[in-house]
């Protein structure tokens, strides 16, 4: 039968690396998955667990793609723990991508953010300047350095820098302090972004202050992935359906943008 | 002339034929603002019980293979005190409030949070098929049908609906309980108890195992006890499972609908539908030659 976008896939989990000792990649096949666009995610059913939205990671093999997940919840700690050779339940890709602009690129991630920005990587071409920063607390839950340098090794202009807010590697301070730093001192064609929602919020704020194109891929809790069961709303965006990426400027007039999430009953909560 | 979408459920007026369903989309005023917009007469909240409830874990919703979708989200809702405080501000959108609930007191006691909003009409679901001692629960048991819309009625003069389904019992005297106790009008149906298995991990999908069936696959059912519900009884109607097109919607006029609710259409088609249907419905009338909604309802009866 004719695959269902809707209903899940089963995929075996061929390999697990550890990215740090709280995040997890975890790949798979699936044509469909790894040809997913930048943005997009996967509702990911981790049987006798549970099932959540996750963005859907590049894999370096074609017909591959993966998950990165850090362990948090009941569910993603789930997913984490999940071995070499077990099976889980895919669903989608769900959602829309990034508009990508040419010339000069700001891509900022934090945690596993740095998921859609990975594989927006992916698009960029050759002769763009490419600026990754790349956002995390301290040290030892810095991820994907590596794998950004390695996907913009074609590039004659490329930085990745990495903040920490303990100054215990890279930069130190907060990854939007250097958003700011950056935007203030040079000109911009676009700026992406993905991660903790406040560093969104600020990252948004930056450019659009300098009117400068921006887009921000927003999480929050789903149960459906296709717009019907409201838990995503975000003012008068489904973020499963109308996003998950939305540009600054719509962002700027969200009144929830930056400030609430719904929780499991969809009352609203602050961040 | 123009035809006129408007159209009347008893007592309760709509500009338009077409609502979204309980249970769909419905948490945010937001988001009610920008379906009615998008073409729906009116918007039934999703089913809102006392206290907030976090509904079950997921995996809560899925599609079938083949069409249609199972859920049991597990009636996940702010409660009603936090939901009316939300819609108090609302003047444009017709809301109509669906709740849930076990005893007769459960409805009273929501109904007085409401008492500052604008309610078009309460919707009480007696038919949702996959939480304990609510939904099907209450519908099956003719006794308490019969308390809780007598109380319902006396709380309130806005206009009260019962949301039907397939339980245990049979819903025909379900039905007829509630127009006994005063009820308004009927919206059948609810989903129909369901489940899915995944053949690879070989367990039920749903943490809930069971869930509820909507959609495409639902339809004809749901028509059947439209034309049921209007062949036995004199009460205004509101068709629901399964439409996703004009010509569906046409269906449940001609077996006795009113109006009609949708939901699992739009995890199909998105919110474009509402449009679609309107525009569907308005180009069948003037083939038809018809001016009003209410002169199709219940036309396939004829002899």
């Amino acid at each position: 039968m004719q695959r269902d976008h809707n209903h899940p896939t089963i995929v075996t989990i061929e390999k697990v690396i550890d990215e740090t000792p709280t995040v997890r990649t975890l790949i798979f096949s699936d044509e469909v998955m790894s040809e997913a666009l930048p943005g997009q995610f996967a509702m990911v059913w981790i049987p006798g667990v549970n099932e959540l939205p996750m963005s859907i990671m590049i894999s370096k093999e074609p017909g591959k793609a993966a998950f990165t997940v850090r362990k948090h919840g009941l569910a993603s700690t789930g997913l984490f723990n999940v071995k070499e050779g077990e099976q889980i339940g895919i669903r989608g890709p769900y959602g829309n991508s990034f508009d990508l602009k040419e010339g000069k690129l700001l891509f900022v991630g934090g945690g596993t953010g740095l998921v859609p920005m990975m594989r927006l990587l992916t698009f960029v071409r050759p002769r763009d300047d490419v600026t990754v920063l790349i956002g995390a607390k301290t040290k030892n839950e810095v991820f994907f350095e590596d794998l950004a340098k390695s996907l913009l090794e074609e590039h004659h202009h490329h930085h990745v820098i990495v903040s920490t807010d303990d100054g215990s590697y890279g930069e130190k301070g907060f990854v939007t302090d250097v958003v700011e730093k950056l935007l203030s001192k040079t000109h911009f064609d676009g700026v992406y972004t993905c991660g903790p929602e406040i560093m969104m919020y600020k990252t948004v704020q930056s450019a659009n202050s300098r009117h400068i194109f921006v887009q921000a891929s927003l999480e929050r809790m789903m149960k459906c992935g296709v717009g019907i069961c409201g838990s995503c709303c975000v003012g008068t965006d489904l973020a499963c359906r109308d996003g998950t990426v939305f540009d600054g400027l719509h962002l700027s007039k969200n009144k929830e943008f930056g400030y609430f999430h719904r929780n499991k009953a969809g009352i609203l909560e602050h961040y | 002339m123009e035809p006129s979408l408007e159209t009347s459920i008893g007592q309760i007026q709509l500009d338009r034929p077409v609502m979204l369903a309980s249970g769909i989309l419905g948490i945010s005023l937001d988001v009610f603002k920008r379906l009615y917009l998008s073409g729906a007469g009116a918007v039934v909240t999703k089913s809102l019980s006392i206290e907030p409830w976090e509904g079950y874990p997921n995996p809560t919703i899925l599609s079938v293979k083949g069409g249609g979708w199972i859920n049991a989200v597990g009636l996940s809702n702010p409660g009603a005190p936090n939901f009316a405080k939300m819609i108090e501000p609302n003047k444009d959108v017709p809301i109509i409030v669906s709740l849930v609930g076990s005893i007769p007191e459960d409805f009273e006691m929501m109904i007085k949070q409401f008492e500052h909003c604008q309610v078009t009409a309460y919707e009480l679901n007696l038919s949702c098929p996959h939480v304990a001692k609510v939904g099907l629960e209450v519908g099956d048991d003719p006794e308490l049908v019969k308390k809780i819309v007598t109380a319902v009625k006396n709380s309130t003069n806005v206009p009260v609906i019962a949301k039907v389904g397939l339980g245990t019992s049979n819903y025909l005297n379900t039905v007829g309980t509630a127009i006994d106790s005063g009820i308004d009008a009927i919206t059948a149906i609810n989903t129909v108890r369901a489940m899915a298995i995944d053949a690879e991990i070989q367990r039920p999908i749903l943490s809930n195992r069971y869930g509820g069936l909507s959609g495409t696959p639902i339809k004809p059912i749901a028509l059947r006890c439209v034309y049921e519900i209007s062949s036995k009884y004199d009460i205004p109607i509101i068709g629901c499972g399964g439409i996703s097109t004009w010509e569906d919607a046409i269906e449940f006029f001609l077996a006795g609908a009113s109006a009609i609710q949708l939901g699992s259409a739009i995890g199909d088609n998105w919110i474009t539908v509402f449009h679609e249907i309107n525009k569907g419905i308005l180009q069948y009338m003037k083939r038809k030659d018809y001016s009003n909604i209410q002169e199709m309802v219940g036309l396939a009866k004829r002899s």
